[in-house]
Order: structure tokens, then sequence, then C-alpha cells
């Protein structure tokens, strides 16, 4: 009863005009950020993070986590409609939406993401509810050794469960903890990392710049190398006859929709995991459980529901490590921490107790964007017909000037725009190599905490490296970030020893 | 593919040894009297283990398959992405020099109208009215002020209006 009671409160602050204004117009923003291929729910928050600074700060959290979920739905649209990705969310949402579109069911398939998405989000930010408290008051009883073996539980599951060359994904980590390291000394004071001796390097690497580089910059300048030739846009027609039809058919589909969201939610909350492969595991898990499996990749409606309703749910999963540990469970989010660290507001325990207002505000909102995402986005579908239309090249135009401008504005240096820029390019080379980006972000962000709790732990222990395990939940993280570190070993070697074994055979 | 690989992996061991350079300069080792790491472990040590890990890439590139021939750039569309980063340069270099209603409002007439070959019409909206919006998001609405170089003289008067 506490907790309806928080939710009431929280729902008196999202439902003011204001609030519930820059909900509707985050939605919007993050739908079309979504639509447009290449750009997703990073890219959009890390380009419009800066803007956000018109707003108060709670209410520019808001405006960001709307746009996060915008994004979400929006990745769908270009799914269906262009037959590419808007964002790598929705890969699988291409699988079956295409040819529903190429059908002709382009309007049915749209209605079927758009409930889709909000079935997930729905379920996934009751979940949310239900665990946010009950997980930050776990929380509370972290010390610094909890701290910094959870930080390494985030990193490792990137080496466990990421899916990219361990080596390359170690490099990225090493390199954002490195970069975080750059400014003054967290306890000596002392300058370290002050490369040519350029005085804008005293204030450290800001988390903003390094994401408009890669996230804005790099992505644009990934994007003009790979695509040619503008792709067709198919056409949709949308009538309530076909809206009614449309739920009628969703209606039939509650196990997977349920299912989508429930797998969704919690693999969205490991960091290396998130809303991409949670997609892709829901598309293959009703595949396999769907009566009418045989006409999956061919336009089954159920293809479409499954991974829209996992990575909106993955979203809003990856929100609640963020908001109730301080761990970010996707790159978008650990944006949203860097934003909310810059205003001021740590995320973490003590966030429910010092400021209850601003995240019961903040939980309440995803309910209300939920609503206002799936209402804009069937109302809007005419427009985003027509906007991806629009020239790529104008696109790309506008974002490089937010990037420049929105860099610039945070501290007014125009070190950080050189900065943006390099990391930019050097970005977008690394991507092209498969270094994974997400690590590297997750480390910039990260880093002061991990080395401040490791530090501190060392110092109130005189030097005993034991301290990490000794207690209960430090040593529980350490285990399983041990065996997280070990599991691509273990896969390895189970490799090399099957490929003898299929060798020997013959010789025999 | 391979050569970039290589040539990636060789980048990051000479900017893993650049950072452990740069790291050294402060105490790297074990500080017994107040008990942990000094301040520059944290740097030097990750930065080794970067250096080891881009190692490792570089040795395994020698041990694989050499029929790898696929390209590592798109060659039709490289010449694109080197000339957006050279027009970011050369914006940015100026900004400081000319001013942002200056270096950012080229920077669009060269991408929409030479590089994106648009009409007039889609340059000159986009090129005049970005400035203009830029003017009164960040410097009348949050008090941002962009550089403004040579130009800061032309804003004397709009100064006046709008503060």
């Amino acid at each position: 009863m506490e907790l309806l009671g928080h939710l009431a409160d929280g729902f008196a602050t999202s439902l003011s005009p204001m609030n519930l204004m820059i909900v509707i117009i985050g939605v919007t923003a993050g739908l079309f950020i979504g639509a447009m291929p290449g750009l997703g729910s990073v890219n959009g928050v890390a380009i419009v993070l800066p803007l956000t600074f018109i707003v108060p700060p709670s209410s520019a959290i808001i405006l960001l986590a709307a746009i996060y979920y915008g994004a979400m739905y929006g990745g769908a649209i270009s799914s269906i409609l262009l037959g590419i990705p808007g964002a790598s969310t929705a890969v699988a949402t291409t699988f079956d939406g295409r040819p529903m579109a190429q059908q002709g069911k382009a309007g049915l398939a749209l209605i079927a993401a758009a409930t889709a998405s909000f079935v997930g989000g729905t379920i996934s930010v009751i979940l949310f509810t239900l665990f946010a408290a009950p997980l930050a008051d776990v929380a509370l009883a972290f010390g610094p050794p909890e701290e910094f073996a959870l930080v390494l539980l985030a990193f490792t599951t990137f080496v466990g469960l990421g899916g990219d060359d361990v080596l390359k994904t170690i490099i990225m980590i090493c390199l954002g903890l490195v970069l975080s390291t750059v400014g003054l000394d967290l306890i000596s004071g002392q300058p370290r990392l002050i490369f040519f001796d350029q005085p804008g390097f005293y204030s450290g690497i800001s988390f903003l710049v390094l994401a408009i580089g890669i996230y804005g910059v790099g992505e644009i300048l990934y994007t003009i190398e790979t695509s040619k030739s503008a792709p067709t846009v198919t056409p949709a027609k949308l009538t309530f006859k076909e809206l009614k039809y449309g739920i009628k058919e969703m209606n039939r589909l509650w196990k997977t929709m349920s299912f989508g969201s429930i797998m969704g939610f919690f693999v969205g909350m490991l960091p290396a995991a998130g809303a991409t492969p949670a997609a892709l595991m829901a598309y293959g898990l009703a595949k396999l459980t769907s009566k009418t499996s045989a006409t999956f990749g061919k336009g089954n409606i159920e293809g479409v529901a499954a991974p829209e309703t996992a990575n909106n749910a993955a979203s809003t999963g990856s929100l609640l490590p963020m908001l109730t540990l301080g761990i970010p469970g996707s790159p978008t989010t650990a944006l949203l921490l860097g934003g909310m660290v810059m205003w001021g507001l740590v995320p973490g325990p003590m966030l429910f107790i010092e400021q209850p207002d601003f995240v019961w505000g903040l939980i309440s909102s995803l309910y209300t964007a939920n609503l206002a995402a799936v209402l804009v986005n069937l109302a809007l579908i005419p427009v985003f017909v027509w906007a991806l239309r629009m020239p790529f090249t104008v696109l790309c135009s506008i974002v490089l000037i937010l990037c420049l401008v929105g860099g610039y504005a945070p501290s007014q240096k125009l070190h950080d725009v050189w900065l943006i820029v390099g990391f930019g390019a050097i970005g977008y080379l690394l991507r092209k190599a498969d270094y994974p980006m997400a690590p590297l972000v997750l480390a910039l962000v990260l880093g002061p905490l991990m080395e401040k709790s490791f530090r501190q732990t060392l110092i109130s222990e005189q030097g005993n490296v034991l301290a990490f395990v000794e207690r209960p939940l430090s040593a529980t993280f350490i285990i399983l970030s041990a065996i997280f570190f070990v599991l691509p070993l273990l896969n390895l070697l189970r490799r090399r020893m099957r490929t003898k074994t299929t060798a020997g055979n013959p010789a025999e | 593919m391979l050569l970039a690989d290589r040539m990636i992996a060789v980048g990051l061991m000479a900017l893993s040894a650049y950072f452990m350079w740069h790291a050294y300069a402060l105490p790297i080792g074990w500080n017994g009297m107040t008990g942990g790491p000094g301040g520059g472990a944290f740097p030097f040590w990750l930065s080794a283990i970067m250096f080891a890990c881009a190692g490792g890439i570089l040795l395994r590139s020698f041990r694989g398959s050499l029929d790898d021939t696929s390209k590592f750039f798109d060659t039709e569309t490289l010449g694109s992405v080197v000339a957006v980063v050279v027009a970011l340069v050369i914006t940015v270099a100026i900004m400081p020099w000319l001013g942002a209603y200056v270096a950012l409002p080229l920077f669009l007439f060269w991408y929409l109208k030479i590089f994106g070959k648009h009409g007039w019409v889609v340059t000159f909206c986009l090129t005049l009215g970005t400035p203009v919006f830029l003017f009164f998001f960040f410097e009348v609405t949050l008090k941002i002020l962009l550089p403004k170089g040579l130009t800061q003289p032309l804003f004397v008067p709009l100064y006046a209006i709008f503060f």
C-alpha cells in the first residue's frame, strides 16, 4: 500500500501540465529519432542532452526518459516501412514487419508494433514499480567494497555475455576507465594524464563529449559510408476498421507478448545485454512456441509483436539498476546517469530517500510516456511516412550542427568540440573494426565510481585486498564476475576440444 | 581488413604506452602509508592490460588465415566520410576566429549545396534558419554565449534588444 501511495504522489508530479507536455514532446521527438534509420535512443539522448538545460533537472530527466521510450516505439516504423531497422533494437522487427508491409499490410504491422510496444512497456513498468523500492532497500547496505564489486560485475557481463570479441571488449573497458581518470587524482588532487599540457584536460573528459562524439558524429560518419542509395518507403494507410481488426488480432497474442515483456525486462537489466538481444531472443522464443511457426519470416503478426514487446520492456528494465543501484543497464541509461550526476541528482538507493518526489515522478512518468507514445505513434503514422522520405543529407547536417553546438554548450570550451570531432573519427574507425562501443561509454561513466570505491575500501582497510571478499554481498558479486570472466575461456576450451576430437576421429 | 585490424591494434598499443608514460608521473605502486594504490596506479595498470590485449590481437592476426581479402573501407563512399571529417575540422578551426554564426552556416551551405546537391530553397532555409534558432535557443533562452570572434561587434545591438 505504501507503494501505491508513492506512486500516487508521483502521478501528482508527472501529471502536472508542464511535465505532461514534456512527456508528449519527448515521446514525439523520440519517435522521430527512433524512426530515422541510423539514429536510435542512445544517439537521440546524446544529441538532445545539452538542449535539456532549458527545463529544470527533474523535468529534463523525464524528457530524456520519454525520448528513450519514444525511440523504442519509433524503431519499428522504419523496420516496417523501409525494411531497415531504425535502430539496432528493431532489427528483429524487420524479419516479419517488412514482409507484412510488402504484402500491403503495413498499416496492420504498424498497429501490431505499437500495441505490442504498449503492452511490453506497461508490463515492464509495473515490474519496475514492484522491484524498484525493494532493490533500493537492499542497495542501501552497500558500502565501497560492494560498489566496486558491482561495477566490476557490470563490466564482466560484457566479457561473458556481450558476444563481441573478448580482447576487444576488454580494451574498450580499459580505454573508458583510463579516459575517466584524466584530470585530477580523486584522493591526492594531483593532476594526471594532462595530454599535451592542454588546460582543458584538468576538468577531465565529460561523458557527454565522448557520447556526442561516438553516437553523434561517429554514427553519422558510419551511416554516410554504409548508405549509398535512398531506400524506398512503403506507403501505409491506417483506418479505424484496421485499428479494430489489429487490436482483435493482438488479443490472441497475450501469451507471446507477456513472455516477451517479462524476458525483455530481465535481459534489459544486464548491462551487456539490453534491447537488441532481448528482441532477438523473444523472436526466437515466439517462433519456437508458436502454432504458426512455419509462417515466421513471411509476415506473421506474432513475429512483429514478440520483439517489439521485448525491446520496450528491456528499455524499462535497463532503467532499474540505473535508478536503484547507480549502475546503468544500457548505454542510453549510462547517458541518463551521467546527465543526472551533472544535474546534482546522484542515482542510487539514497535517491529514493532524499528525492522521493523526483524518483516517483520519474517512475510514474513512464506510465504516461507509455500511453502518450502509443497514441502519438498511431496518430502520426502519416507524418512518419512523409518524414522518412526526408533526404538523408538534411538530417545529417542538422545532427552534426547539434553535435558541435551541443558539445560546446555545457562547459563552453572549444577544447570539448575538438574532442568530439576526434572521438567521432576514432569511434567510427574502431566501430568499423568491430570494437564494441557500449562498454567504452559505460566505463567512462562508471570509472570514477569504480576507482573511488576501490581506493576508499583499501584506505579504510589499511591496504587489505581481502576486504572485497570478506563481506558476503561483495564476495557474491566478485564470484559472479569471476564466472563471467572465465565463461569465454571455457567456451574456447570446449570448442578446441571438439575440433580436436572431430579432427582425431578420421585418423582412427 | 587484416591490415586495418593490425594497424588499429598497433595504434592502440602506442596509445596505451603513451597513457602509461603519463600515468608514471604519479605513484603507480602500493602506497604502504595510507593503504591502497597511488594516484597513477589505476590508469597505469589498466593501460597495461589494454597494451597486452592489443598485443594479443596483433599476435592473433599473424596466426590466423591469410585469405581474408575483405576490404575495411567501402572505397565508393570513403571519400564522402573523409570530406565530412575535413569539413568538420575546418568548421571548428574557424569558429574562434570568425565566430559560430559564420562557421556553422558555411558548413551547412557546403553540406547541403555542394555535398548533398540540394536545391537553393532547402539550402537557404536551413543555412539561414539554423543560426536564428541557435541564437534564440542558446543565447536568449539559456544565456549560453557561442564563440563570436570577429563578428562580436555585430551582436552588441542584438544583445541590447534581448537582454
